[in-house]
């Protein structure tokens, strides 16, 4: 067990996050049962009233989980000094299998909740709260991730020992080793960033046209997704290359480190935000067929749209920017 | 967009308002609220500081050292330990160092006694650190007398008075020639307190480590990392153990917040009714409460924070100083370099205004759902 | 027609033993630009139907109509949003904020709309103007008398220029001059287009010549004052 004060915050927040959804579900049960716009009886009345809780509730819970995902990730770089073999965050994150998957479903509910926190906002529009039974029973879905996440964690922090020997990133993101890293790192520069301009283009023109159109948010969502996967493959496989200055350095990780610049943070908040605004754009556009949400989603579904396009436009235009003052040249490996 | 957001400049002015209109009300809890985050602080950056000195101290020491263990105890290297080490590909410079630690009764305090070749210090003369010649009243030029092993009075010349960016590494020391510290403690000519061993590469310390246990079986390496790594772990641990203790004064304040959040006197009550008569929506109640909040956060943290930054690095946290130091007594007015850490500020807002605004949300949502009818009744 | 009631009801305390209905189910019409009074003894549901009829409660059953809109389903979050624009209150105490000053009080309903404040301060200001009220604009409301409170509160209802004006026994707490006074006031704004409701068992008022109709209720029944 490391008992840190990074770590004890980390696990205050899951414990807390998991209890307040615990107690938005058992609400949910009840809207999902009892729930009657049309009713003026004093239990609509009620669960009207208690929807404000809930919602401020689930808004806080969500914002701590985006804080803690931040953390977590600064937590792992700042740790990596204090166990043999790690030289960055996948050190920390190999120190036992709980790591990994805690990062991905921080990532996952990260994205999960910014769906959620649009479909609420999209609700609370509505004047006669179209999404109420969606969203809840969709947050009963949330519920179980977030139960894992708070248990994931748990482990992988309790079972942290100091005197764990570990292997990092040189390791793990290389061509020479096995398992998807290793194939994502083994991927040839001049292919990936062929890929990364590609879904550039499409997701930009995905983006535009839905803007312009107001409608079928699910082409930028679908695209806005590809992007995302080609963007991770493409820092892993060529943009650390030149952030490195290294040809053989693939880590995602390290870019977070002072001594790059943190310019890591400036390539990943951009790229989540836009995802996660993609991805709610596929789930804000469907709803304008229903008439107290038509002007909402008409009004909304361009302003998440433009947005995404912008933090994919920062994102891209920071990847380019760390290839071209870079002063790696991969003569051989690009002709 | 716009009306959005001057919709919220007219909350936090109307809040403000209020907020200065119940003044007793709203100061008692920024003064609890700022305490608590003054005291988190402190901790935080007290031990940060020190893990940032301890890592300084560090920084200069060579890759390696190597003591001799004898029957489980570390005892004098003999110097020809040197040349049984040979040359190692990888080491720079091999050489074989002379300290140790010397009780001043008149101070009641040890001081660090090292032998210096660099300084070429004749026999008579010595260095010494902030701390001593201020304990002692030493300047440039004084004499300061030690007892041999021997009982015999060795009087030394202070040449030079050390100075360093950070206190705590030099305050103790006394820098001697090697001959006068033989001399002093009664150590033969071919004995060492220990051997240093630099190394340029770090990738080659791990190997040149296991060739020395291989040449010199009774010798333990001491890798520059590795106690780079217990400090590391220490001073966290440290810290985590006082946060845990810090941890039942948050309750107490997350009581003391949820306990005024909801005690509304029947004036306030009225007007969040009148509020919500006049056409304030429940969210709109709550969101102006959630500016409240943020203000009364945002003072406390600043406050707090700035508080105990004066306290720790202008003040030498004086406050618990005894509780966390637990070194040496020579250092009665050490400065730490001052240090602020990003992952320290995000700690501390996790610790503080987090549970803070959770205490607060059911007692802001039982305000805001006041019956807009109410004051109709 | 504007503002319709078809069977409304309203219970408190549902399905528990001291369950209570105060309307028990009112059918009417309340007519554009005209002054209606409801008229009845205490506890005889008329703040209950005032309440709802001005969009702070929503009946248990029943359908009410503001022009084509139907609003008994909606929840408070747009009955609010409605209320706003279309409603200003004027209540029995006054009900002003003590501790802020005279303009405060007038602006505070338009906070949430989040106007400009040059054109939120102008339109306070021509207010005070219309209700003689310039002097004592920054002046706490504590220092006001009865009836300067009582114009400082229907400036706050007009604050949003609304259509409809609702004043819940707005003379018990003056006395039979300034009645009268308000009374005029009432018929100014009702001939400057404002439709008005009061509720009060007050002669001055329901025998008031400006008054146009009187609705009697009676343990929450229309009694009398069919339109």
């Amino acid at each position: 067990m490391m008992l840190n004060p990074a770590i004890l915050a980390l696990l205050m927040v899951s414990i807390l996050v998991s209890t307040m959804l615990l107690v938005a579900a058992t609400f949910a049960f009840r809207i999902l049962r009892h729930w009657d716009i049309q009713s003026g009886s004093e239990l609509q009345l009620r669960l009207e009233r208690r929807t404000y809780l809930v919602s401020t509730l689930l808004v806080w819970a969500f914002l701590f989980e985006f804080l803690s995902l931040l953390l977590f990730i600064y937590n792992a770089e700042a740790l990596s000094g204090q166990f043999v073999g790690a030289m960055c965050a996948t050190g920390v994150l190999n120190l036992n299998p709980w790591g990994w998957p805690t990062l991905f479903l921080k990532i996952t509910l990260f994205f999960v909740a910014a769906i959620w926190l649009l479909l609420n906002y999209l609700d609370n529009r509505g004047y006669d709260y179209p999404l109420i039974r969606f969203k809840y029973a969709l947050l009963l879905m949330a519920l179980p991730l977030v139960g894992a996440e708070t248990i994931l964690q748990w482990l992988h922090f309790t079972e942290m020992e100091p005197n764990l020997i570990t292997s990092c990133c040189g390791t793990l993101f290389s061509a020479d080793a096995q398992g998807v890293s290793a194939e994502v790192s083994g991927i040839a520069p001049a292919n990936s960033i062929l890929a990364l301009a590609i879904s550039g283009i499409v997701v930009i023109a995905a983006g535009v046209w839905v803007a312009l159109r107001g409608q079928s948010g699910w082409l930028l969502s679908i695209t806005g997704a590809a992007a995302f996967v080609i963007a991770l493959v493409a820092i892993i496989s060529s943009i650390s290359l030149y952030i490195y200055e290294h040809p053989h350095h693939h880590c995602p990780f390290c870019i977070l480190k002072q001594g790059h610049g943190y310019v890591g943070y400036f390539l990943y908040i951009p790229l989540f935000l836009a995802t996660a605004l993609s991805l709610g754009a596929g789930f804000v556009s469907p709803w304008r067929r229903i008439t107290s949400l038509s002007q909402t989603v008409a009004d909304v579904l361009p302003v998440i749209s433009w947005l995404a396009l912008f933090f994919f436009l920062q994102f891209y235009l920071t990847s380019a920017w760390s290839i071209w003052s870079s002063r790696l040249t991969m003569m051989e490996v690009w002709w | 967009m716009i009306t959005l957001l001057r919709k919220q400049r007219y909350f936090i002015d109307y809040t403000l308002g209020t907020m200065m209109r119940h003044k007793g009300k709203s100061l008692g809890l920024l003064s609890v609220y700022t305490m608590i985050i003054f005291m988190l602080a402190s901790v935080m950056l007290f031990s940060h500081a020190m893990r940032s000195e301890a890592v300084a101290l560090l920084a200069d020491s060579p890759e390696i050292v190597v003591q001799r263990i004898q029957a489980g105890r570390s005892v004098m290297v003999p110097a020809d330990y040197l040349q049984r080490i040979g040359k190692l590909r990888g080491v720079t410079e091999k050489r074989g160092r002379l300290w140790g630690y010397y009780y001043d009764p008149a101070v009641k305090a040890n001081y660090t006694v090292m032998a210096s070749e660099q300084d070429q210090l004749t026999i008579n003369d010595i260095v010494i650190g902030e701390g001593i010649g201020r304990t002692r009243g030493l300047s440039v030029g004084d004499y300061l007398t030690l007892r041999s092993h021997e009982g015999k009075a060795f009087s030394f010349r202070v040449s030079r008075l050390l100075e360093s960016e950070s206190e705590l590494i030099s305050s103790d020391l006394l820098l001697m020639n090697p001959q006068g510290y033989r001399q002093l403690f009664g150590i033969d000519e071919s004995l060492y307190t220990d051997l240093v061993l630099s190394v340029r590469n770090p990738r080659e310390i791990q190997k040149i480590a296991e060739k020395l246990t291989r040449l010199l079986p009774d010798s333990r390496p001491i890798l520059r990392s590795e106690i780079l790594r217990t400090y590391e772990s220490l001073f966290s641990w440290r810290q985590g153990v006082m946060l845990i203790l810090l941890l039942g004064s948050v309750l107490a304040f997350v009581i003391f917040a949820w306990d005024k959040a909801s005690g509304l006197s029947a004036e306030e009550r009225k007007e969040i009714g009148i509020l919500k008569a006049v056409g304030w929506e429940t969210g709109e109640v709550m969101r102006m409460k959630f500016w409240e909040g943020v203000i009364i956060s945002l003072m406390a943290f600043l406050i707090g924070y700035l508080a105990a930054y004066l306290h720790v690095f202008y003040t030498s946290a004086g406050l618990f100083e005894p509780v966390l130091k637990g070194w040496s007594v020579l250092y009665p007015s050490f400065q730490l370099t001052p240090s602020v850490d990003g992952l320290q500020l995000a700690t501390l807002f996790f610790f503080t205004v987090l549970p803070y605004t959770l205490a607060t949300i059911v007692p802001v949502w039982r305000t805001s759902i006041t019956d807009p009818d109410l004051v109709m009744r | 027609m504007l503002i319709e009631l078809t069977d409304v009801r309203k219970a408190f305390n549902q399905g528990k033993p001291n369950e209570f209905w105060a309307i028990q189910g009112i059918t009417t019409q309340f007519e554009v630009n005209r002054i209606s009074c409801l008229k009845g003894a205490s506890g005889s549901g008329k703040t209950t139907l005032m309440s709802m009829i001005g969009c702070l409660s929503r009946p248990t059953s029943g359908r009410i109509r503001l022009q084509d809109r139907t609003i008994s389903s909606l929840p408070e979050r747009f009955l609010t949003q409605v209320r706003r624009h279309t409603f200003g209150f004027i209540f029995q105490r006054f009900n002003l904020i003590p501790g802020l000053s005279v303009v405060e009080n007038i602006m505070l309903p338009a906070y949430p709309l989040g106007l400009k404040a040059s054109s939120l301060r102008s339109r306070a200001e021509r207010l005070l103007e219309q209700f003689l009220l310039v002097d004592k604009a920054s002046n706490p409301v504590e220092w006001l008398s009865g009836g300067e409170a009582q114009r400082v509160a229907i400036c706050r209802a007009l604050i949003n220029d609304p259509q409809i004006l609702i004043a819940d026994e707005p003379t018990a707490n003056l006395d039979s001059r300034l009645s009268r006074e308000f009374m005029v006031l009432l018929d100014q704004l009702s001939k400057a287009g404002k439709t008005v409701l009061i509720s009060s068992h007050d002669p001055v008022v329901f025998d008031s010549p400006v008054v146009d109709r009187v609705v009697e209720l009676e343990d929450g029944l229309m009694v009398s004052g069919e339109g």
